[in-house]
């Protein structure tokens, strides 16, 4: 990146093109708006206000932008959800409660570049109309909370929040609004009933279609941070450039953000599509550590199916057919998809062959277990099972068959419960048992099959 | 027994409450964080004032305090830590990060349950729990003392000896 340097052992990657991410640990850059202004800083909402706000809208379509926090959804559709007959207030928020494990993007956008996020959310305020905006933070960033709150009361004194923005008529206020701990405040609906002061119990949709009823039963746009930084960047360079990064229907860059048992985790800024699997784990992450092989990774937060190492996929139909390695996927929306697994929020977890498949899955699933809403009873219920479940084969006290009920109770999740998180919570179990069933068996004990065991027993080996 | 509440820390409170203009519920969760980092933890009074400042039934506020991982009904120690769970801390060792913390500050886990996570030490200057996924998943593995996120935590003497007062 030419004329800016980047701090010792921060210095982004040859193959990354950083677009959000260009400020993230660049020498001499710090949170204030002075600096923010200083390159152009706050220009792009200005050239906003002036403009009709379908055209912005229209521009976020054309971009193709396609939401960063998990589902992949086009932003600018989203917006357009909103009923062309409304007449009630609009909200925007921004979803800041990014939690997903093996995602650690949007701590680094709200500690070190707060102001490209407000500048990306007054800009999008502005297209949907809405005149009272939140960004919730997760509990666990009190800093970043802080940090952010110092840079809207800044943007409020360069008159780029508040009454009548630099002369346009439009007001806005942008709040911050801190979670308390909870995962499923990152589901859009469950941030909206937490943001109104309750349990986080997801809405069921329809009729609770945020852009038509959200919050306060008003029309309500959820964005991730990364997203909502990205509309600065394509009303900067336009819909058409910006799409040109990235490929078709997968447009732009996004952040990548590795972890696992790689020689150097971290987080990279990519175009969409353009790189692989292979060079992100061999060349941006410096390969997997000394004699270990690959055995499996999790392409996109912990809910996404696992892929093995030794899987050959199948991508494209008819004359566009064609097989890929693990190592040659794209990274990219649509590519993950075709292999059966997702993009999601971007979280990369590369595990080797010294790990164990069932205690990974173990910890995955301890995880669900204790952010089950516990709403939906399938969810609820199954979450924990899960666990139990594998807590046993950790401990060496289940059954061969115990794993053909696991992966029923995970079948029994998936597609009956009100929000996705039946689908996060089961989809690692169910891509865990299919690819590794025989590993997990493995760590199961024959002579408990049929035996009699008692709930004690039972209680026991799981340690409870 | 009411709580005794500051007069400035209700002043940023009722500042807090005008970030809801549509709905003073909204500011539950405002309220409860700044009761809860003034006092440590949400007693009974705390969940009462707050239903009071906020004209709900106290039933409305207890809901949200037993339901958030982040808001505690039981004192912390001085210094609370939060050591991170989940997958890729996991893997970079938080499971002996929690050992060697709590060996080191003298803190008995053998209580903990999924509704009392938290063990505290004999002289209360720590407490220590398990958080899952604090979203720093590349420099694990990570913890929280108080309000200091530390990555890559490696050094435990040093990592606690900044909270030796």
């Amino acid at each position: 990146m030419s004329g800016i340097s980047y701090k010792s052992g921060r210095v982004p990657h040859a193959k990354e093109h950083r677009v959000v991410f260009r400020n993230i640990d660049r020498e001499g850059w710090d949170t204030s708006i002075a600096t923010y202004m200083g390159e152009g800083g706050y220009e792009q909402l200005k050239k906003a206000l002036a403009l009709p706000k379908q055209e912005i809208i229209d521009e976020v379509k054309k971009a193709g932008l396609r939401g960063r926090g998990g589902a992949g959804f086009p932003c600018g559709v989203k917006w357009g959800f909103i009923p062309p007959t409304n007449t009630k207030p609009v909200y925007l928020i921004c979803n800041a409660d990014e939690s997903e494990p093996g995602t650690f993007k949007d701590r680094y956008i709200l500690h070190q570049d707060p102001h490209q996020l407000i500048e990306g959310m007054a800009i999008s305020c502005f297209a949907v109309g809405a005149s009272l905006s939140y960004i919730y933070i997760r509990e666990e960033f009190p800093e970043a909370a802080k940090i952010v709150e110092k840079a809207i009361a800044e943007a409020h004194e360069k008159g780029f929040l508040g009454k009548n923005i630099q002369g346009s008529g439009f007001d806005l206020e942008i709040y911050v609004h801190r979670g308390a701990g909870a995962y499923i405040c990152g589901e859009e609906t469950g941030l909206i009933e937490s943001l109104e002061g309750k349990r986080p119990y997801p809405r069921i949709k329809p009729p609770y279609f945020p852009a038509a009823m959200g919050l306060y039963l008003c029309p309500t746009i959820v964005n991730n941070v990364e997203t909502l930084c990205h509309v600065k960047h394509i009303l900067e360079i336009g819909a058409d450039a910006w799409s040109k990064t990235g490929t078709p229907n997968n447009t732009g860059t996004r952040i990548l953000c590795v972890s696992g048992d790689v020689q150097k985790p971290g987080y990279f800024e990519v175009e969409v599509g353009k790189v692989t699997m292979g060079e992100v784990i061999n060349d941006m992450c410096g390969g997997l550590k000394p004699g270990r092989e690959l055995k499996a990774v999790i392409p996109g937060g912990s809910s996404a199916k696992v892929l093995r190492a030794d899987e050959v996929f199948t991508v494209g139909r008819g004359d566009d057919a064609r097989k890929l390695t693990i190592w040659d996927i794209p990274m990219d929306f649509d590519t993950l998809a075709a292999c059966g697994s997702m993009a999601g929020s971007g979280g990369v977890i590369v595990i080797d062959d010294s790990r164990s498949i069932s205690w990974v899955l173990n910890n995955i699933n301890n995880f669900y277990a204790h952010e089950s809403c516990g709403q939906c009873t399938p969810c609820r219920e199954g979450s924990l099972w899960m666990k139990k479940i594998t807590d046993r084969v950790v401990a060496g006290k289940a059954s061969p068959s115990d794993i053909d009920t696991l992966y029923g109770v995970a079948k029994n999740i998936d597609g009956r419960t009100i929000c996705a998180f039946g689908e996060a919570c089961s989809w690692p179990t169910e891509s865990f048992v299919e690819k590794f069933r025989d590993e997990l068996v493995s760590d199961t004990r024959p002579e408990l099959e049929g035996a009699i065991v008692n709930a004690e027993t039972l209680t026991a080996a799981a340690g409870l | 027994m009411s709580l005794a509440v500051p007069s400035e820390l209700e002043k940023e409170i009722d500042d807090r409450i005008t970030h809801y203009p549509v709905s003073k519920r909204s500011a539950v969760l405002p309220v409860l964080h700044l009761l809860q980092h003034h006092f440590g933890y949400l007693s009974e009074e705390a969940v009462e004032w707050t239903a009071a400042k906020l004209e709900l039934e106290p039933i409305k506020v207890l809901e949200v305090v037993t339901f958030y991982p982040g808001f505690r009904q039981e004192a912390p120690g001085k210094y609370h830590i939060r050591v991170c769970r989940t997958l890729s801390c996991a893997m970079a060792g938080s499971y002996e990060l929690m050992d060697s913390l709590c060996e080191k500050t003298g803190i008995d886990r053998s209580g903990v349950t999924h509704h009392h996570p938290i063990a505290v030490s004999g002289d209360g200057k720590f407490s220590i729990e398990f958080a899952e996924c604090l979203a720093s998943c590349g420099f694990g593995p990570v913890c929280m003392v108080n309000d200091d996120f530390h990555e890559a935590v490696t050094d435990i003497d040093g990592l606690l000896s900044q909270y030796s007062k």
